[in-house]
């Protein structure tokens, strides 16, 4: 399971960066959107991905005895999730904004006023 | 010790911004609420910071949780101090913005944003927790972001492209770096955390985790390949936000460096080396990309980049003599750096232009206004005995103790550039005759003199307090070289502060 996790997250990772490297901002914005879910997925992955292990120490036990679902990353991702759920919202929203304004999709257009120095 | 009252500059500005949105309506209510809410946050970061100065490390456990479980604020002298001048900056910026920022910006909830940024930088150098300062570095940049787009130009908008791709970006590598030390830790606090990876066997992946976090708060204090977003974006908004982006949001990443190298991961050769590298990078590019602009603003931006690297300098050599001199500069930076925008906005009010060609006569129509912003330039240029001076010597005298010599050479560089510069400013903005062509165009008419005297005062009252800050920072360099003694002493013994949270 963990290996296919690992493979995913590297595929997030890489395709964010490969579509960060366009200059088309949809493809920017999609990018980062596909990078911070790479994120949130390696934090999963620290928290020990097992089957029908709560962190409950048992009756007879003072310590976790074996592997437990670690609940901290997964409470860690949800917030992560909800913070970026804010911030792309809002890149959204100015995405939509400067194309009215400057009618351009394109990262190079967004130069008009730097004719002077 | 233990003390509920160290959140209280988080807290003050919380219930601030929150009062401002309920009186959405009324501006002129958000406007006293916000000069409430700054000063008694400035009152309580002062008395909190001679309490920390003379005492103990103060915490705060979240929820009475010990240590390693709940979330802590620790309250040393470095993060108070940082408070203070926030809030300091926050109190002249907001009293300048009744001056200079247009009613509909004021009515689309302009105080309600600065109040949740500032929060935000307060939270940010209280906590003790990485992934609580993860949540603040959030709230303080999409805070930044609604205040580069308020108002809605075109330069705004295209400015705040590059602005909020960047930062997403940092917060992904900073975001990534926490996931990986929970990985190898189990921990989130920072006490527990600098003891634990103390103990950790492999060296490796500590020691990748840090470059990312030095790749995550460097984008967001913009060190060498990594500041484009700042002088591209930095001269869009209006002077009043500019001024608060210039002073504080770079400083807030300085400071997360500061934090986790001197805490989580102790300095080596490679990473002191790798430092100092980015740091004379940073230092020249930022000189020489000053040096190739005539608009006074992005002079300025380029200038923010430029000064980074004495902070990632004195950092990076990492003795006490140059962490005390970094640490100084900081005091000195973030009220220099809030008023040269403030200053740069009162000129664009006066002469209708950014533009040095188009800038003169200054000194002829106001002969007072030209002194304080003579004191303020050459407080920046670090002109013996104003403040920027008392710094830079120091690290002078680092670097050539440690006989760091391309470092010294990247420091004098900086400096002259910095002082040419400012003599530049001063020659073509002050003292030359302004071409008769500019003062007969319709919209670059002086719009100062026309102000009412009170309009006037709110506009030039927050400077002159800046600047009186400055200039006792610079005569009264004995206490602020006392504060910064003991911030550096603590910065070099991270047992303090791993004491004070764990006991």
């Amino acid at each position: 399971m963990e290996i296919y996790l690992i493979i995913l997250i590297g595929l997030f990772y890489a395709s964010g960066l490969f579509l960060m490297f366009q200059r088309s901002m949809v493809r920017l914005l999609i990018g980062l959107i596909l990078m911070g879910n790479g994120t949130n997925l390696l934090i999963f992955l620290m928290g020990d991905i097992v089957k029908g292990k709560p962190p409950i120490i048992g009756k007879d036990f003072s310590i976790f005895t074996e592997i437990y679902a670690d609940p901290v990353p997964q409470s860690l991702i949800l917030t992560a999730i909800v913070i970026s759920f804010g911030l792309q919202s809002f890149a959204i929203i100015l995405l939509k904004k400067v194309y009215q304004i400057t009618g351009s999709d394109d990262l190079d257009n967004l130069n008009t006023h730097d004719d002077e120095i | 010790m233990n003390n509920v009252y160290i959140v209280l500059p988080v807290i003050i500005h919380m219930i601030t911004a929150i009062l401002c949105l309920l009186s959405w309506y009324s501006v002129n209510i958000q406007k006293v609420l916000s000069v409430i809410g700054n000063t008694a946050g400035l009152i309580v970061s002062i008395f909190l910071l001679k309490e920390v100065y003379t005492g103990p490390i103060l915490t705060m456990q979240g929820g009475g949780w010990a240590a390693p479980f709940g979330i802590t604020f620790v309250a040393d002298t470095f993060s108070l101090l940082l408070v203070s001048l926030t809030c300091i900056s926050s109190l002249a910026i907001t009293l300048y913005s009744f001056g200079a920022v247009t009613r509909h910006r004021m009515k689309y909830g302009f105080f309600v944003i600065v109040h949740f940024l500032i929060m935000g930088l307060n939270g940010a150098f209280l906590t003790g927790d990485i992934f609580n300062m993860y949540v603040w570095f959030e709230i303080v940049i999409i805070a930044s972001f609604v205040l580069m787009t308020l108002g809605g130009e075109k330069p705004q908008m295209e400015g705040a492209i590059k602005y909020v791709a960047l930062n997403m970006l940092a917060s992904t590598f900073f975001l990534t770096a926490i996931g990986i030390l929970y990985g190898i830790t189990g921990s989130l606090n920072m006490a527990d955390l600098a003891q634990k990876l103390a103990a950790i066997e492999n060296r490796g992946i500590v020691n990748i985790t840090a470059l990312m976090f030095f790749v995550g708060f460097g984008i967001k204090s913009a060190v060498f390949p990594l500041y484009f977003w700042l002088p591209s974006s930095y001269h869009t908004p209006p002077s009043t936000i500019a001024a608060i982006f210039g002073g504080l949001l770079t400083k807030v990443g300085v400071y997360a460096l500061f934090r986790m190298f001197s805490l989580l991961f102790p300095m080596d050769n490679f990473m002191q080396n790798l430092m100092i590298i980015i740091a004379i990078l940073t230092m020249l590019t930022g000189a020489i990309g000053a040096w190739s602009k005539i608009n006074i603003r992005r002079m300025f931006s380029y200038l923010i980049v430029c000064h980074i690297g004495y902070f990632i300098a004195g950092l990076g050599m990492f003795t006490h003599a140059a962490l005390m001199a970094a640490i100084f500069y900081l005091i000195h930076d973030i009220i220099i750096k809030t008023n040269i925008f403030l200053m740069a906005g009162i000129m664009y009010k006066m002469k209708r232009s950014f533009n040095l060609e188009e800038l003169g006569s200054i000194h002829k129509n106001y002969p007072y206004f030209s002194i304080i912003a003579f004191l303020i330039l050459f407080s920046l240029a670090g002109l013996p005995p104003l403040s920027g001076f008392w710094s830079k010597i120091y690290l002078f005298g680092e670097a050539i103790s440690l006989e760091r010599y391309a470092l010294l050479f990247a420091l004098l560089f900086a400096s002259f550039v910095t002082l040419f510069l400012m003599a530049k400013i001063w020659a073509q903005a002050f003292w030359k005759q302004r071409p008769e062509k500019f003062d007969l165009l319709e919209d670059r008419k002086d719009k100062y003199k026309e102000l009412k005297w009170n309009k006037k005062l709110i506009l030039l009252g927050p400077v002159a307090f800046l600047l009186m800050i400055s200039l006792w920072i610079g005569f009264g360099a004995d206490l602020f070289f006392q504060i910064s003694d003991k911030i550096a002493t603590e910065l070099q013994n991270p047992e303090l502060y791993i004491k004070a949270v764990l006991k």
